[in-house]
């Protein structure tokens, strides 16, 4: 293939893998920005919702839409659930402390991750996507008479790829709604302000902490549940995922969801472009000295603003 | 003065009795006995970090990993002897501690704690990246013909022990100097209140750094140890899993005691040792004794010992 389409080709996976980081990482920063806790587990928040993802489209049978459908409702209801359990038996007990929840969400990494390789297994497994139909691309040619369309072999997607993409726009964007026009989204705005003000106005903290971390985990479930017909679901793969959506999530600036986004496409799509054309280990390594760079110079991320 | 006779008096019946032990144990469990002491000289240098600084490091496999590789490439690359070799990793471990120390303390908190852990994974990479020469993740065998330190065959089991013990009493013996000494009140001084220190006129930074070269250069030493006594470089020993154990070994046993590290290798080392006899998921019960410690033990087993038994325990 000539440059044009391949660097289309790599855009395109660029911004699948970018759909996905979005969601992930915007589930981390809502954490981050409203409890102020440093999530080490989320990536495993992620795993367990393609794992259940797997589990439900198992069970279910019949059309693999069927399943799927089910697994996007209830992976992310039963994740949310683990989730703010863990807040309410761990986190709330040592009372947010930012180092021991570091500890505390290692350990319910480990936790999270050791038993879904004791009852899961080490193996990867599929899940079907409910549809799949691959769609070859025209790329534009200029030729002695002007542009003229034609259909290079090996540019294609599939439309549930694109699926994948309007869906993480329209959870984003149902998001963003959810925040700033319901009443609960006030109240969680509310509590990031002013913690003992909220308090103090009798919001239910505690409720709204344990709200807010399963959120956070049911966003990373439904990532997952989109992307597993592409990846397959395995035990280990919560891993990538965080570090890349701490990287977004640093950069983008700490807490701030529009800069969060902004982050992650670009993280997403210079990942997915970059492991195209050179190695993945250098991009990986580009990225993760960005980040620590960031962090020690740029405290409040590339596109976040100085705080008082 | 009395202090430091008593830490000193302290620490030196803890050597014997490990000296001791080599005698009573049978061969498997003071085979195992050897990789805990080198396992908890990096507890060791974690723990002044940690226990004593107050800084929380998700990085330590970088310094662990560094002293490993400044030895085992240079002894597989450039034919060195060992002696040669363990100078060679405790140099690397000097630099990359002072660099990443420079620049991590530049931050604080949780973000001084993803630095240090995006700082490790970088290092991680490079040695992935540099497959050509490290080998990446399948990692290259020391051959036992080159692991002879000045005569001495460090694949014989009984040496082995022995070299284990003497790099634990030496690192014992000067973290017990060190925690007694101006330096390391002053450095408990920072952790209990950073701006106090400052405004009695210590120079924070400097100590701050100083603690993240001593704790770098320890672990670096137990890395080189690790090649030289067992003969094999790899890069498992880079990731963020061993960035973990230290910390786990260190809050298990009790974080700002000079004795904690070694009860929490000691304890953690057997605990994963048995489970994973039963389980490939040996890693749960890590999982699960973090979770558990936070809640009920912050201070580890040796740090509720002090606290409710023996105040004096250094």
């Amino acid at each position: 293939m000539e440059f044009g389409p391949h660097f289309f080709l790599a855009s395109l996976e660029g911004a699948v893998n970018a759909a996905v980081l979005a969601l992930m990482a915007v589930g981390l920063s809502i954490v981050f920005g409203i409890m102020r806790v440093v999530n080490v587990a989320h990536g495993e928040f992620f795993m367990l919702g393609a794992v259940i993802a797997w589990w439900i489209s198992t069970l279910a049978g019949g059309h693999p839409a069927v399943g799927f459908l089910f697994a996007l409702i209830a992976a992310p209801l039963i994740v949310g659930a683990i989730a703010a359990a863990a807040d309410h038996f761990v986190l709330r007990r040592i009372n947010y402390d930012p180092e021991r929840t570091i500890v505390a969400t290692i350990g319910l990494l480990y936790v999270l991750q050791q038993t879904t390789l004791m009852t899961f297994g080490p193996e990867a497994r599929p899940v079907e996507a409910p549809f799949n139909k691959r769609l070859a691309l025209p790329w534009f040619e200029k030729t002695a008479d002007g542009f003229s369309m034609y259909w290079p072999w090996g540019l294609s997607t599939t439309s549930y790829k694109l699926a994948v993409i309007a869906a993480a726009v329209i959870i984003l964007i149902g998001l963003w709604l959810f925040m700033t026009r319901s009443r609960i989204g006030l109240i969680m705005r509310a509590t990031q302000l002013d913690r003992e003000m909220a308090l103090a106005h009798g919001i239910p903290v505690d409720k709204v902490y344990a709200l807010v971390f399963g959120l956070g985990a049911g966003i990373a479930a439904l990532a997952a549940v989109l992307i597993v017909p592409i990846q397959q679901a395995h035990y280990l793969m919560g891993h990538d995922p965080l570090l890349l959506s701490f990287i977004v999530v640093i950069i983008g600036g700490l807490g701030s969801i529009p800069g969060t986004i902004v982050a992650a496409i670009f993280i997403g799509m210079s990942d997915g472009i970059i492991s195209v054309f050179f190695s993945p280990t250098v991009a990986k390594i580009i990225a993760t000295l960005l980040v620590a760079f960031v962090l020690i110079f740029r405290p409040q991320g590339l596109f976040g603003k100085r705080s008082a | 003065m009395k202090d430091q006779l008593l830490t000193g008096v302290f620490h030196l019946l803890i050597i014997a009795l490990m000296a001791g032990l080599y005698f009573i144990l049978p061969e498997y469990h003071s085979g195992v006995l050897a990789r805990v002491m080198v396992l908890a000289v990096y507890a060791m240098g974690y723990n002044i970090l940690f226990g004593y600084t107050g800084l929380l490091s998700l990085g330590h496999a970088l310094f662990f990993a560094t002293g490993m590789y400044g030895l085992g490439l240079a002894m597989q690359h450039l034919d060195v002897t060992p002696s040669i070799g363990i100078l060679c990793g405790l140099g690397a471990a000097v630099v990359v501690s002072a660099v990443i120390g420079f620049l991590a303390l530049r931050t604080t908190g949780v973000a001084f704690m993803i630095v240090t852990l995006m700082f490790a994974q970088a290092g991680y990479l490079i040695i992935l990246w540099l497959g050509e020469y490290t080998r990446g993740d399948e990692g290259f065998v020391i051959q036992q013909s080159q692991r002879v330190l000045n005569g001495v065959d460090l694949s014989q089991p009984d040496n082995r022990y022995f070299a284990a013990l003497i790099l634990f009493a030496i690192s014992l013996l000067l973290i017990g100097w060190v925690v007694r000494s101006g330096f390391g009140k002053t450095l408990v001084a920072i952790r209990e209140n950073e701006e106090r220190a400052r405004m009695l006129g210590y120079n924070v930074h400097r100590h701050k750094w100083l603690a993240v070269i001593i704790s770098g250069v320890l672990a670096g030493a137990a890395g080189a140890a690790y090649a030289l006594l067992f003969g094999y470089v790899g890069a498992t020993f880079a990731t963020v899993q061993y960035s973990i154990f230290p910390l786990l070994y260190v809050l298990l046993g009790g974080a700002g005691t000079t004795i904690g590290p070694l009860i929490g290798t000691v304890f953690m080392y057997y605990l994963i040792d048995l489970s994973s006899q039963i389980t490939s998921a040996y890693l749960l019960i890590a999982g699960v004794a973090l979770i558990l410690l936070t809640l009920f033990a912050p201070q580890g087993l040796a740090g509720e010992l002090r606290k409710r038994v023996f105040r004096w325990l250094p």
